[in-house]
């Protein structure tokens, strides 16, 4: 706590006892300061941050992450099982180097399905900084450096797709994508709740209920069938390009009804409020109360509410992707993922094409979580 | 109360004529009509279809009209003749198309409501009355869980779970003997035997808000004075719950009522195509899919449409039970 003591200072409370220390330290901390301490104390807030960050991580970090690129194709081993690591051999000694057996397919002559049997007279050792795909890392720097790998035969730890794609490093790609498109998503409603939610608050009035009307018939409105027909009319011809950007348009006009809804009613609460009308009476501009007495007051109410719509861009991209109206491929999301393991079938015979289920539903828990955890933190007075 | 029915229902006609609006525009969206879309058809299937064929069609359908007149004739043919245009793809009336799958839509909206309030109602009142028992905590476990889980990947995860352990799809809504047989009671109870899973995926997330809902409204209720005082008087503690508190507690789950059935219409399509159901929805994503857009546009429709009459249900419900609002307080 080192920044505390420098707020210390000039302080002119004495100082006596421990007691009387942490009260200080409690009444000169920052806001700041007071919403980690009150978010610190939320546990699974905390494991929620950390589990994105993990996830930041890898969008950040895909390429060289990821075994292979998105696009490798693994010719011998289609819808490949997920292979295991050992560390303890078929004669039962220990290796500190983990190690995945070569495999051999064969037909199962009752089912005419590929069976795939381990040898285990070769293994394959895993290796760190292994050199394999070329890719150039978020268009800047070329290289062939992978985190983890093998040399000789192939590691799908998460097995491979019907093209013999390793899905583990489809699924960083993926996390790439959906992330970033969940962060546009969010500035574009962000940007404009804040707008019309501010409009709607400043002006009152007649234009203050037409808004409202407006945002009420809006939300009466099934969202996700509205938002599916609209991302049918997209043009057929479109480039994945376009598509993406156009989606993420979309998943922005989504989520703006709640914000411009909180905005307003801060606005309105706070022009009533008695450190508002002080700093009117001294004097200051519209611009300056805005700025400097307005915003820092309800900014962390807005965070909170940005963190709580994450989830829902995020599940719209996923379903809309999932049906085939969201992005395409070459572009791979959570999503587009999940295309393959639309039906039944799929799901008794390759299991593993699931594991994107399982990268959702953990992110948009981590992130319920945090916003939990914000939200109790996001007033840090009231203890 | 009359007044305040009269209304609501103007609000509900407005929005209905707003929402027609805009169905009418994502049908009108996509580039090329329905007389170019018509002639590709029939050029791909090797007929011959000129140029002048395709504007005579144009003419003959009023497709070359300006669009508000357009959009009178639509919304015109729909409320008069209840004709909601031709579906692009199998050539027949959408009415036609659609035929009882709006009705099994509706079922499967109604039954999960009903799932959801009736699960939601006694859970709820349970983990308030048992803070922190482990029924309390399972439900808050199962709540965060359903409350991140989109449903329509619940539905996945089913059907993974009942065909990797049952070795059995839980897909469908008929068993094989009624999937084509005329309405009778056995088919109806039939229908009631696998309506109930795609209830409980669907409502899900809705039944664990609403748990939430109302464990922290009656916790705020149960330790007021007015319960202190009726327990004082010697109120067996049951009666006393369910007459005063829960009462109270019922007030705001009652009022999101209209958002449950907004957010169950909007989770039903991919629901019911994830679990195969006989419904709208797999019709809706394939209609989307093939830009069947005046298919796609009646469905869209329905559902919007669906919507606003629960909405509607919901505030007169909330007058009934409530009376401050009928007077139009504030609460």
């Amino acid at each position: 706590m080192a920044e505390v003591s420098g707020a210390l200072s000039g302080s002119p409370l004495p100082v006596t006892g421990a007691a009387r220390e942490a009260e200080l330290r409690y009444y000169t901390a920052s806001q700041f300061q007071l919403m980690w301490w009150k978010f610190r104390k939320h546990r699974l807030a905390l494991i929620g941050m950390a589990i994105l960050g993990v996830f930041v991580f890898i969008a950040a970090f895909a390429e060289f992450l990821a075994p292979y690129s998105s696009t490798a194709r693994t010719v011998g081993y289609l819808y490949g099982r997920p292979q295991t690591l050992h560390l303890i051999d078929a004669e039962g000694q220990f290796h500190w180097r983990p190690f995945t057996y070569a495999l051999s397919a064969a037909m199962d002559p009752k089912t005419f399905l590929l069976e795939t049997k381990e040898d285990t007279s070769t293994p394959w050792p895993v290796r760190f900084f292994v050199k394999g795909d070329a890719y150039s890392f978020w268009g800047l720097i070329k290289s062939d450096l992978h985190l983890f790998g093998v040399e000789e035969g192939h590691l799908h730890l998460l097995g491979t797709d019907q093209l013999g794609r390793d899905i583990l490093s489809r699924l960083f790609y993926a996390t790439r994508t959906s992330l970033t498109i969940g962060v546009v998503g969010l500035f574009i409603s962000f940007f404009l709740g804040l707008i019309i939610g501010g409009i709607s608050g400043f002006f009152g009035g007649w234009v203050d209920d037409a808004i409202q009307r407006f945002i009420e018939f809006i939300r009466s409105i099934p969202t996700l069938p509205l938002w599916m027909s609209l991302a049918a009319a997209l043009p057929k011809e479109w480039s994945p390009e376009q598509v993406y950007f156009t989606i993420t348009i979309l998943l922005g006009l989504l989520g703006w009804t709640h914000l411009a809804r909180r905005v307003r009613g801060k606005l309105l609460s706070l022009r009533e409020e008695d450190f508002i009308v002080a700093a009117r009476i001294g004097g200051s501009t519209d611009a300056r109360i805005i700025a400097r007495h307005m915003l820092p007051s309800f900014l962390s109410y807005i965070i909170v509410d940005l963190s709580i719509s994450f989830p829902y861009m995020i599940l719209a991209e996923t379903s809309l992707s999932f049906i085939g109206l969201g992005l395409r491929a070459p572009v791979i999301s959570w999503g587009v993922l999940l295309q393959d393991a639309q039906n039944v079938a799929a799901i008794a015979l390759y299991p593993w094409l699931f594991t994107p289920v399982a990268f959702v539903i953990v992110s948009v828990m981590a992130f319920s979580f945090v916003g939990d955890g914000m939200r109790d933190a996001a007033d840090p007075y009231s203890r | 109360m009359v007044k305040y029915l009269l209304q609501r229902l103007a609000i509900m006609l407005v929005m209905l004529a707003g929402l027609s609006f805009i169905v009418f525009v994502t049908i009108e969206l996509p580039p090329g009509d329905y007389a170019d879309r018509r002639a590709l058809s029939l050029r791909s299937a090797g007929i011959q279809f000129t140029q002048e064929d395709v504007v005579s069609l144009r003419h003959t359908l009023g497709l070359d009209r300006p669009w508000y007149e357009r959009y009178v004739t639509w919304i015109g043919n729909i409320v008069l003749h209840g004709n909601f245009g031709v579906s692009m793809t199998v050539h027949l009336p959408v009415t036609e198309v659609l035929g009882q799958r709006v009705g099994l839509t509706v079922m499967l909206a109604l039954a999960t409501i009903t799932l959801t309030y009736g699960l939601a109602i006694p859970i709820g009142i349970y983990s308030a009355i048992r803070q922190y028992s482990i029924g309390d905590y399972l439900a808050t476990m199962v709540g965060y869980f359903g409350m991140a889980t989109p449903s329509f990947m619940l539905a996945l995860i089913l059907l993974y779970i009942s065909v990797m352990v049952f070795d059995n799809s839980v897909g469908g809504l008929f068993s094989a003997e009624y999937a084509e047989a005329p309405w009778s009671w056995g088919k109806f109870v039939d229908l009631l035997r696998h309506l109930w899973v795609p209830a409980l995926v669907l409502g899900l997330a809705g039944t664990a808000f609403e748990i939430r809902t109302m464990r922290a409204t009656l916790l705020d209720e149960k330790s007021k004075l007015y319960v202190t005082a009726a327990r004082a008087k010697g109120l067996p503690e049951w009666k006393l719950m369910l007459k005063y508190p829960v009462r109270v507690a019922l007030n705001p789950i009652a009022s999101t009522i209209g958002w449950e059935l907004t957010a169950i219409i909007a989770g039903a399509p991919l629901v019911s195509f994830v679990l195969a159901l006989p419904d709208t929805g797999p019709l809706f994503l394939r209609a989307l899919l093939d830009q069947d857009t005046y298919l796609s546009g009646a469905i869209l429709l329905m559902y919007a449409t669906l919507t606003i009459l629960g909405t509607f249900l919901s505030d007169v419900l909330l007058a009934v039970l409530d009376p401050r609002i009928r007077y139009g307080e504030k609460i």
